[in-house]
Formats: structure tokens, C-alpha cells, sequence
């Protein structure tokens, strides 16, 4: 039996309150209410955050959308303050100062995590302190206005990485970032998607339970920068995850083996399920140069090929062939 | 009690002593005594905290912030290219008002790589609105870091403190340190009492402890109609700092029969100078050594002022220590291109510049990247400076020593 | 600039820049173009809204399912995702 009662669930109000100035549609505010709504005390929890537009919407001085103690430092090091944090109440509960060590929850963009965060967090997760890190991937930095990051996916456009006559788009795949964390060895990593928020939350959950590191890589797709329509954030969050251009899965440290959740395990089951790669590219204008002015079967099925290859390694990881 | 320690060891052992929770450091030479003297206090179960190895000096920086703002007491060291790295986070640490304590062990700035003193990675770091105390010799250091944790974490304060000694000249050489009995030192930094401010309504201590009545957010976005009036406050609060490191000083002079000059600048044979050398750290000990030296051969014209507090600038205590001197020299330890000077020479010149004392200033600049400062140098710094007052004519122009043509 | 000179100086605010009012305050209902209308009588009470609202602003009080329209964006998730077409988007006037 889930601990997840929607009904009784619903009748709280967000630790990331209403207020906030997040876009309209944007997927970061889901993640946010369903990561804090997976908090096992809410009077217990301290929020760490990256650098970020979800940083900044949530803390635009005078004014603050956290109801819990939550501090911003910068942008590359939201791993290394939490580490800090956590040491300090260790000390703080030794000497009697507080009752308990409180949950820390980190959350992180992609630029912060994959790309210029990746050293304090790697450090951090070596060093196996006691935090759920979120990364919330929107793909790019979308808080400087739409910049290519290391998680941008091939073939996007972004700000940094245009569509012109020579370039059609990043040039580049993503970093594996899951695998990356997965491979220290001693953290709870996982991925999600807010379409399916049952598994997030339970994922949420087991990361803060979890005692050490934890990891979870949540897409979160951006109607700016992704150009879709507001109202469309998580049917494009799911089409991610049908598609398998963003499969859902864990690696328990324990036993150090991956495994696939279940909205991707019925894809393993049963192929069939697996939808084109082109359904989710169609629904997003970063990929419009894909399908105008002519159709770029090649560009698209290279795309293609990147996603069968990641999952193909994912199957075998989670020894499924 | 009287130990052979060297700096390093010195910093390490009043670290030890202060009541401190956790110390987050990435080893850099000349600094990394003092890392390996805490990681072994922590071991041997010597000192009570969590210390922390970080994988960068960003991230150790970065670890303290956390840790401070959840309302433990910190400490970190490091030197040059680590301060340099840590330069974006420090002014982070000052603006959350973080009462935090950090060694530095001075040392020449990268490029090319060098390991031996000089002072511009601290200098460069002037600006951040930390306290910078600048130590002649181990004593000191031992001394001032002990005071650092009264100073920051005053409720008047709440501002970081940089605790700087001499690469290799102070860090690595021993000498005799008189330290404290360990229930001394407790009773006088006793343990930190985080702040309170008032919001919506509520008092309540300046953390992240979820055990407070009201959760706080730290580090907001802060825009144009706040960031002045938040950076004004820093301002004040290192005004108010003057008083408090004073109070501090003499307070520990009681308990320990030591006091360094008023606590922003030591004077040596000012009474009847003519002439003065104004220096910062393990320099002051030669010029000492040139000013016995010139005594017994009947010249007492030279005197020395010593900034020990470098930041806040002791900008009232300099013109009355230089009353009646006819010509200054101003030791620079650290370049400063395309200025007019060095920055201690800058902010002594402006310094008097509003007061009634004006005396011939010179600027010199020496000993980058450790190049020795033997007293010849001093020597021929004094007579250059005789010859300035004497011809009537200021230099205005910043002189190099011990450097080849 | 001049509102700028209307609100409290340094001696008023509090000091590390810890923000001194809740967001909640901030109406972002301004945003809106088009608001969420529920259909009560459609409404399953399955909550899906409510757990994909960006915003906080679907209120469940366990007996009924309403938009808090101080701080609907109007983005349209909702509507979107409502499994039985509970939710129309209405034009603001």
C-alpha cells in the first residue's frame, strides 16, 4: 500500500506556495509541489537550490514561495552547501542544539547539475552525505533565456545552438548525466517524469529515505523553450517517456542494479508500445527545422538512432534482452 | 603554556580550541599544515567537529556557507589560487552575514605558478566585506584567529573574518607559541549564538534551523530597489566591526597578557620618528631588526606603524600615529598595474589626505613571490626616503625593490 | 525611481537579505488570459488537476474541487489533463 492518499494529499497547500512567478505551464513548479509533497515531515526539511530560473521565480526579493528554511548560494555548488548544511546540524545535534538532523532537499537545473554543478556534485556524492538532489532538466539554460547545456538533446535549437543553413541545431548527444551519478556507486538515482507523478513521488520519497546520497533526474519540459503551448507541459512529459527518449528507471546502490520502472517496463515487455521518436519532436517548436521547410528524414532518424542505443544500454543494464 | 609550533600549526591548534563545528578545506601549500593538523585533532578525537574535505576550494567555501547558515560555528583556510577560486562565494558569505573565520596563508598568485608569500591573493579579496587581520608572526596568528570568532559572530558584526600569515615565513617556520589552557579559550569564544531578526512578525535566530518558529529563506534574488540598501547594511556592520575588534583585543589581552598595538596598528619607536615605514605582517619583523640596528648606532629617526586590521581600514588611527613624521614609506607586498601605487600606499595616502599630517609618501613594492626582504633593502628604502624629504620633492612614483633590471 | 524611494531603507529591513513577505501575497492571477472554469457537475473529484497545477491554485477542501484564481497563470493544464473535459478555458474579460 502506497503512503500516497490523493485525497487526504490534496487537502494540504504546497511548501513551494502559490506566489511564485515560475512561467505559466511550467513544469518546475510540478516537480517542486510533488517533490515537497513527498517530504515525510514537513516540519523537518531544509531546500537547497541552484542558481536557476526556478531560484529566482521563487525568491524575488521582498517576497519568498518557501514555507520551509531554504537557501540559495550559487549556481555550480548547491551540492557543496548542502554538504555543508548537513554536517552543520550533525554537529548542531551532538551538541544538543536541535532534536534531529532535518531532510535536505536539493534542486537543481540542468546547467547547474550537468554542466557547471557537476563537480561539487560529484564531490558531494563521493563524500556520500545525506541529501536528495533534484535535477529538474529543462534541457537548456532556460533562466539566461534559452542557452544549449550538456543535457540539450541533438538537433535542438537553442539560443546557443541555431538552425541555420550549415548547422541544423546542437550537433552533439547529451551526457548521461543518471548513469554518471549511478556510476559512484553509493547513491539512490532515479529517473522521472512529472506525467507520471505517482512514480515521482515515490521516487521522492526513497531518495529522502534513503541514507546517503540520492539522485533523481526529472524531465521538465519548458513551453518557452521548447516552444509548445503551456497547457501541453505534461502531455510532452509523458510523450518523453513513451517514446523512450527519456525511459524512467532506478539504480539501487545496495545491490548495485538497475531497474526499470513501470510505465518503461511495459515498454521493455512489449516493443510495440515504444511510440516514434517524432511524436514527441512534432509537439515542439526547437524542432521545427526538422519538419520545415522539408522533412529531414536523416536528422530525424539519427535522433532516433541516439534513443534506441540509450535504450538498448539501458536493457541490457537493467538485464533485460 | 609555551609550544614550538609554526604557523600553520599555531592556526591549527587556536582552531582547536575555539568550540568550532565544522571545518571544510581543500589542502593548498602553503596552508596545508594546518588541514592536516584538523583532520588529525578530529581523528585523534581532539577536537569535537565534522571536517569536511572538499574537492575544490570553491566547493569548501561553498560547504562553509551551508554549514554557517544552518548556525554552526566554521572554519576553513587556504592561499592564493584557492582564495581565488573561492572569490565569487566570499562576497556570498559576507552579504548572508556569516560570521565566518578563514586562515589565509599568504602566497603569490598564479602566473607563472608560484608557492612563496606575497600578499596579493588576499589583497585582491579586499573588497569582499570580510575583516582582514593581517599577523606578524605564529603568537599573532594563534592569537587573532581566536579573536576572528569573538569579532564575526558579534550580533553588531555578523561578517566574515580572514586571518592572514606569511607563506613559509610564518607558516612553515617554528617558533615559540604561548597558548592558552583549553577551558581559557572555551570560556572566551565560548560557543556561537546565532542572531535574531525580526520577520512577519516573529523574532527568531538568523538559520535554516526548521526548529525555528518562522522558516527563513536565504539568498534571494535581490534587484535593483534592495541590493543597494542590503549592500548599505554590510557597510555599517563593518563600521560597527571597529568597535567590537577593539573591545575584543583588549578583552584578550586580559586573559592572555598579549596585545598587538590598539588592534589596527602596532607602533615601533614612532615617539621620536622623523621618518616611518608602514608595512603589513612578517615584514614588520626586519624593519623592527633595522630600527634596534639603527638605534645602537645612534639614529632613532626611524619608526614603524604595523596595519595589523587592513579591513576595516584604521583610516582615523593612521594620521595620529604618523603626527610629525616628515616622510613615509609604504611597503606594498603585492602589485597593483596600471595604479598609482600599491593598495596600502593607496589607502594611507587618502587616508591622510583629509587629516593635518602630510608627510612625504613613497611607495614600494617588493618581495612578490617571496623574493627575500633583507634589511640592505630596508636600509636603502630609508635612505631613499631621507633623500625624498631632503630634495623637497615627492616622488609620486612607485619604486620596485630587490627586483633585477 | 520614485517608487523605489518610497519603500523601506536599510535600518527597516531585515539584515542577509532574508525576504520579509510571503509570495502568497503576490497575486499572479494577473497573468491570466484565459481562466480554468470547472463544470462542477462533470467534475469526478479524481484530482488530476490538482496534481498537475504549476501553481497551487487548485483548492481541494474534500468536498469540492475550485480554482484559486488569485494565482492561476491560466496555462491550461488542467483542462488539458482533466480525464473527463471537467475544465474549460474561458477568455478573460
Amino acid at each position: 500500500m502506497s503512503w500516497i492518499n490523493l485525497r487526504e494529499l490534496a487537502k494540504k497547500r504546497s511548501l513551494f506556495t502559490s506566489g511564485h512567478r515560475l512561467c505559466a505551464g511550467c513544469a518546475a513548479g510540478i516537480i517542486g509541489r510533488l517533490v515537497m509533497h513527498s517530504v515525510p515531515d514537513p516540519k523537518h526539511v531544509v531546500v537547497v537550490h541552484a542558481t536557476g530560473c526556478w531560484e529566482v521565480a521563487g525568491t524575488i526579493f521582498p517576497y519568498t514561495a518557501w514555507a520551509v528554511p531554504w537557501i540559495h548560494n550559487a549556481f555550480e555548488n548547491a551540492a557543496a552547501t548542502a554538504s555543508g548544511v548537513e554536517l552543520a546540524f550533525k554537529a548542531l545535534k551532538d551538541k544538543g542544539v536541535v532534536k534531529k538532523v532535518p531532510d535536505i532537499i536539493v534542486f537543481g537545473g540542468d546547467g547547474g547539475t550537468v554542466d557547471i554543478g557537476l563537480q561539487s556534485l560529484s564531490g558531494a556524492i563521493e563524500r556520500g552525505h545525506n541529501f536528495l538532489y533534484v535535477l529538474y532538466d529543462n534541457n537548456a539554460y532556460m533562466n539566461t533565456g534559452i542557452q544549449r547545456s550538456g543535457a540539450t538533446p541533438r538537433y535542438a535549437w537553442t539560443t546557443t545552438s541555431q538552425v541555420g543553413k550549415v548547422i541544423p541545431g546542437k550537433l552533439e548527444a547529451r551526457k548521461p548525466i543518471a548513469n554518471i551519478i549511478a556510476a559512484h556507486g553509493n547513491a539512490y538515482v532515479a529517473t522521472a517524469s512529472p506525467a507520471y507523478w505517482r512514480d515521482l513521488m515515490e521516487k521522492a520519497r526513497k531518495g529522502i529515505e534513503y541514507k546517503g546520497p540520492a539522485f533523481i533526474h526529472a524531465i521538465s519540459p519548458c513551453c518557452r523553450g521548447w516552444r509548445f503551448p503551456p497547457n501541453m507541459t505534461i502531455r510532452v512529459a509523458k510523450l518523453a517517456v513513451e517514446t523512450c527518449a527519456f525511459p524512467l528507471w532506478e539504480y539501487d546502490p545496495e545491490t548495485r542494479e538497475y531497474k526499470l520502472s513501470p510505465p518503461s517496463l511495459a515498454i521493455a515487455k512489449n516493443p510495440k508500445l515504444k511510440k516514434p521518436i517524432e511524436e514527441y519532436l512534432k509537439l515542439q517548436g526547437r524542432f521545427a527545422h526538422l519538419f520545415k521547410p522539408e522533412k529531414r528524414e536523416d536528422l530525424i532518424a539519427r535522433i532516433q538512432e541516439d534513443v534506441d542505443k540509450e535504450w538498448n544500454q539501458l536493457l541490457e543494464l537493467c538485464g533485460i534482452t | 603554556m609555551m609550544l614550538a609550533l609554526n604557523g600553520d600549526e599555531a592556526v591549527a591548534y587556536a582552531v582547536k580550541q575555539s568550540n568550532v563545528d565544522v571545518i571544510a578545506a581543500f589542502p593548498i601549500t602553503p596552508q596545508t599544515i594546518i588541514v592536516e593538523k584538523l583532520s588529525e585533532y578530529v581523528a585523534n578525537g581532539e577536537l569535537k567537529a565534522y571536517y569536511a574535505c572538499a574537492e575544490s576550494e570553491h566547493s569548501a567555501i561553498s560547504m562553509i556557507v551551508g554549514a554557517s547558515a544552518a548556525g554552526a560555528r566554521t572554519f576553513t583556510a587556504t592561499s592564493a589560487n584557492g582564495l581565488a577560486l573561492m572569490h565569487e562565494i566570499l562576497y556570498i558569505v559576507s552579504s548572508l552575514r556569516l560570521p565566518v573565520v578563514m586562515a589565509i596563508v599568504n602566497r603569490a598568485l598564479s602566473g607563472p605558478i608560484n608557492i612563496h608569500t606575497d600578499h596579493g591573493d588576499s589583497m585582491a579579496e579586499r573588497d569582499a566585506c570580510w575583516i582582514q587581520i593581517y599577523c606578524e608572526d605564529a603568537q599573532e596568528a594563534y592569537d587573532t584567529v581566536i579573536q576572528a570568532f569573538r569579532i564575526g559572530e558579534n550580533h553588531k558584526v555578523l561578517l566574515p573574518v580572514m586571518v592572514m600569515l606569511d607563506g613559509f615565513l610564518i607558516s612553515h617556520t617554528t617558533q615559540n607559541v604561548d597558548v592558552l589552557e583549553d577551558e581559557k579559550v572555551s570560556n572566551f569564544v565560548k560557543h556561537r549564538i546565532p542572531a535574531e531578526i525580526e520577520v512577519f512578525g516573529k523574532k527568531v535566530p538568523l538559520t535554516l534551523n526548521p526548529e525555528n518558529e518562522v522558516p527563513l529563506t536565504f539568498g534571494p534574488l535581490d534587484l535593483w530597489d534592495y541590493y543597494f540598501e542590503h549592500k548599505r547594511q554590510q557597510e555599517d556592520a563593518m563600521e560597527k566591526s571597529r568597535e567590537v575588534i577593539r573591545k575584543v583585543h583588549d578583552e584578550y589581552a586580559k586573559i592572555s597578557g598579549r596585545s598587538y598595538g590598539n588592534g589596527f596598528i602596532e607602533t615601533y619607536n614612532m615617539d621620536s620618528a622623523e621618518y616611518a615605514f608602514i608595512c603589513l605582517s612578517s615584514t614588520a619583523g626586519t624593519v623592527k631588526s633595522l630600527i634596534d640596528k639603527l638605534i645602537s648606532k645612534g639614529d632613532d629617526k626611524l619608526g614603524l606603524v604595523r596595519i595589523r586590521t587592513f579591513r576595516p581600514f584604521p583610516y582615523e588611527e593612521l594620521p595620529k600615529a604618523l603626527e610629525g613624521v616628515k616622510g613615509v614609506a609604504v611597503l606594498d607586498r603585492s602589485g597593483a598595474f596600471g595604479a598609482m601605487g600599491g593598495p596600502v600606499y593607496n589607502e594611507v595616502r587618502s587616508a591622510l589626505y583629509d587629516s593635518d599630517v602630510h608627510p612625504f609618501i613613497n611607495g614600494y613594492i617588493y618581495g612578490l613571490g617571496g623574493r627575500d626582504m633583507t634589511m640592505e633593502m630596508l636600509k636603502s628604502i630609508y635612505d631613499d626616503l631621507v633623500e625624498t624629504v631632503k630634495s623637497g620633492k615627492p616622488k609620486r612614483k612607485i619604486e620596485f625593490v630587490g627586483v633585477r633590471e | 525611481m520614485s517608487e523605489d524611494l518610497a519603500k523601506p531603507g536599510w535600518k527597516q529591513i531585515p539584515i542577509a537579505g532574508v525576504p520579509f513577505k510571503k509570495a502568497t501575497e503576490y497575486h499572479t492571477g494577473d497573468w491570466r488570459t484565459f481562466k480554468p472554469v470547472i463544470d462542477q457537475s462533470k467534475c469526478t473529484k479524481c484530482l488530476t488537476c490538482w496534481i498537475f497545477c504549476p501553481d497551487d491554485s487548485i483548492v481541494w477542501d474534500g468536498n469540492t474541487v475550485q480554482v484559486d484564481y488569485r494565482y492561476c497563470k491560466g496555462c491550461g493544464i488542467c483542462a488539458e489533463m482533466c480525464p473527463v473535459k471537467a475544465i474549460t478555458m474561458v477568455k478573460e474579460e
